[in-house]
């Protein structure tokens, strides 16, 4: 018995078999599903009080009223400020128009820019993941310097000279300028992300289809492609959340048409005052869709990010 | 870089490339290269005003640049067969990288040393080396820089909660998933719709959920926006709230990359739990941790929405970041020029600074003897 308190002093909360200390390891867990739940609660509480929030009127805010049904009647008001309310739905509402404006903007810019960062994306990474390159002093792994030291650009650098540039070419407050600037704020993330993919596969793969008579575009768009398929969507989704998020470049490069769902936000959030039901729903409906994203695909995000992780 | 010789897809092709097909391949590129200095000219002309001709904006050049890539992609192929096709898979990256920001980046540079005020008619003029005066004398710039390196400092705190979630969400647990969803989603959010979220609404004085709880703890009048140094932490919490999954889930990558036959022979050898991580874990986690690390780097020097959106920089620059002074800059006085200077220092500091931090962890990691 001596001897099992003594190693139970050395060993620190480990797994059972080690150790006949039974409460020390019952201590353990507690404490480690006692972080869990409080770091839980950390990230979940904010979403739960916007979710919860845009269905309150004023004087459920005033008394801090927090569960719905339980201590508040949950009312659509928040919502019938955007005109998404089911009394609304069937009517006409410029509100929900300039929303909806708003959010096919977002769809659109995001959607296009991470399609596009995927695309320009992966043919790079193959490309330096299976030749060799010479571009005077520049070889692969230059190249693959070129591309990812794009990461460390803060993004004000490039605001100012591409307001005058804009200003030029008419590119001010449109969506291609928009997609154009976002496919180049991800396209280094991608390639990072592709280029662990492309690597993992195998070369002789490509050998067979070239013996079989493909050439080197074909055997990448028909054989290597559909292999790399998880990684091309755990790429995309990264994007799509980088560039869905995106806040700074929208609210220098738009102002009426073009401009997306995060600065129409941030425009709301000086004027309303307490009006806070109407900013509950606006911002619930701006996070919504990332979080069913994050839900249902979690797994390509954590592939996504992992990618770079580990070599 | 781990690509290595052998790696490499060697394919052999003896591509029959005669002078004709080379004289094609150089017609393609020089000749649709002078179309684009000729277009350049003409616009350039008609913009000063000294021929008759209207061009509301410079899109034909921009047209006759594109028109120039994809000529200069099918002289590749013209002109090297084989080896052109495989330079066709980066080219088009490439160019457009250069066109986003080699272009402007020099661009940039010329902006920077003068005065151009986008919203009066005047436009640009040179005005040498006055905005680097004005930078050196402006205590709101360096107030910002200063602020950076303490939000650059908080990413310590930062790596050490990621690094304990990770541990936890590594070990044996139940419902992992759940927890592991549950501890992704901010990192989902908007950071300007965590700016309402939290800065302004759980946050708020009177009816924030927090400030009630504050108040239960006896803090009487709270106001998490007014001191400086409360404010600056505030900002560094919801930043850090986004972000921590993000170096959580690098961590736990790291993690489960690390063979469980050497913990379990540190556990034969008699190495404790806390002995075991300090000496087996944690060393096989530092190449992890430090690209983590280094990426979160990267993205708290963009660190500006939150700020932009909940303080505006206040009270009196406490909370500024550089991105946020220099949006504030444009938006209240539309000064390209004296941004743009003070956006080109940041990056040459930041360029300095990443690569002594990258040469110290080289000499940390590779000790030479």
């Amino acid at each position: 018995m001596t001897d099992a308190t003594q190693t139970s002093a050395q060993i620190f909360h480990d797994s059972e078999h080690d150790t006949g200390g039974r409460v020390k390891w019952f201590a353990g867990r507690v404490a480690i599903y006692g972080i869990l739940i409080i770091w839980t609660i950390v990230c979940l509480f904010p979403i739960y009080w916007t979710l919860t929030t845009s269905f309150k009127l004023a004087p459920n805010v005033m008394q801090g009223h927090m569960i719905p049904w339980v201590d508040y009647q949950p009312s659509w008001k928040g919502f019938e400020s955007i005109g998404m309310s089911p009394r609304l739905l069937g009517q006409e509402s410029t509100v929900r128009e300039e929303f909806l404006k708003r959010f096919t903007n977002s769809v659109i810019t995001a959607g296009s820019a991470s399609l596009l960062a995927v695309i320009l994306g992966s043919m790079t990474a193959y490309g330096l993941s299976r030749f060799r390159y010479r571009f005077g002093f520049m070889r692969n792994p230059d190249i693959s310097f070129f591309f990812l030291s794009q990461l460390i650009l803060p993004p004000v650098v490039l605001a100012l000279p591409f307001l005058v540039l804009y200003k030029e070419l008419d590119f001010l407050d449109t969506r291609i300028g928009l997609i154009l600037l976002y496919t180049l704020t991800v396209l280094p993330i991608v390639i990072w992300i592709m280029r662990d993919q492309f690597q993992s596969i195998p070369v002789e793969l490509e050998e067979a289809a070239l013996v079989d008579g493909l050439s080197i575009w074909g055997a990448f768009l028909t054989i290597v492609l559909p292999i790399a398929l998880p990684g091309m969507v755990a790429a995309f989704i990264l994007s799509l959340v980088l560039t869905w998020n995106e806040y700074f470049f929208a609210a220098l490069l738009t102002s009426t048409d073009a401009k997306t769902l995060p600065v129409m936000v941030a425009s709301q959030t000086g004027s309303q005052g307490i009006n806070w039901w109407a900013m509950a729903a606006l911002s619930s409906a701006a996070i919504i869709p990332l979080i069913i994203i994050g839900v249902l695909l979690e797994r390509y995000i954590i592939k996504g990010m992992a990618a770079g992780a580990v070599k | 870089m781990a690509t290595e010789e052998g790696d490499l897809l060697h394919v052999v092709t003896d591509d029959d490339i005669g002078p004709g097909r080379r004289r094609i391949g150089h017609l393609l590129v020089w000749g649709s290269f002078g179309l684009l200095i000729a277009v350049f000219a003409v616009l350039t002309l008609a913009q000063t005003g000294r021929i008759g001709l209207e061009f509301g904006n410079w899109r034909p050049a921009l047209y006759a640049a594109l028109f120039w890539g994809i000529c200069l992609g099918v002289a590749q192929v013209v002109l090297y067969g084989e080896q052109g096709k495989r330079t066709l898979f980066i080219l088009p990256a490439t160019l457009f990288v250069i066109a986003m920001v080699v272009f402007p980046l020099v661009f940039a540079l010329g902006i920077a040393f003068s005065n151009w005020n986008l919203s009066s008619l005047e436009g640009r003029s040179f005005n040498g080396f006055d905005n680097v005066v004005q930078m050196w004398n402006d205590p709101f710039y360096w107030n910002a820089l200063k602020n950076m390196v303490w939000y650059t400092l908080a990413i310590i705190v930062e790596y050490v909660i990621a690094l304990g979630l990770a541990l936890i969400l590594a070990s044996e647990i139940k419902a992992r998933k759940f927890f592991r969803v549950a501890f992704l989603l901010p990192l989902m959010l908007s950071p300007v719709a965590v700016s309402w979220m939290i800065g302004k609404s759980m946050l708020e004085g009177r009816f924030g959920p927090i400030a009630r709880l504050a108040r239960w703890l006896g803090w009487d009048r709270p106001a998490f926006f007014s001191d400086p140094e409360i404010a600056r932490t505030m900002i560094m919490i919801m930043d850090a709230w986004t972000f921590i999954p993000f170096m959580m889930i690098m961590l736990l990558a790291g993690l489960q990359a690390i063979p469980r036959d050497v913990q379990e022979a540190a556990r034969v050898d008699g190495a404790s739990g806390w002995r075991g991580f300090w000496e087996v874990t944690f060393p096989l986690m530092l190449p992890v941790s430090i690209t983590a690390i280094l990426i979160r780097i990267i993205f708290k020097l963009k660190l500006a929405d939150i700020i932009i959106n909940v303080t505006s920089g206040g009270p009196g620059g406490a909370t500024d970041s550089v991105t946020s002074f220099i949006f504030r800059e444009y938006r209240d006085r539309s000064n390209v020029g004296y941004g743009t200077l003070l956006a080109i220092v940041y990056l040459v500091l930041i360029v300095i600074s990443i690569t002594i931090f990258m040469k110290l962890v080289d000499r940390w990691m590779n000790p030479r003897y």
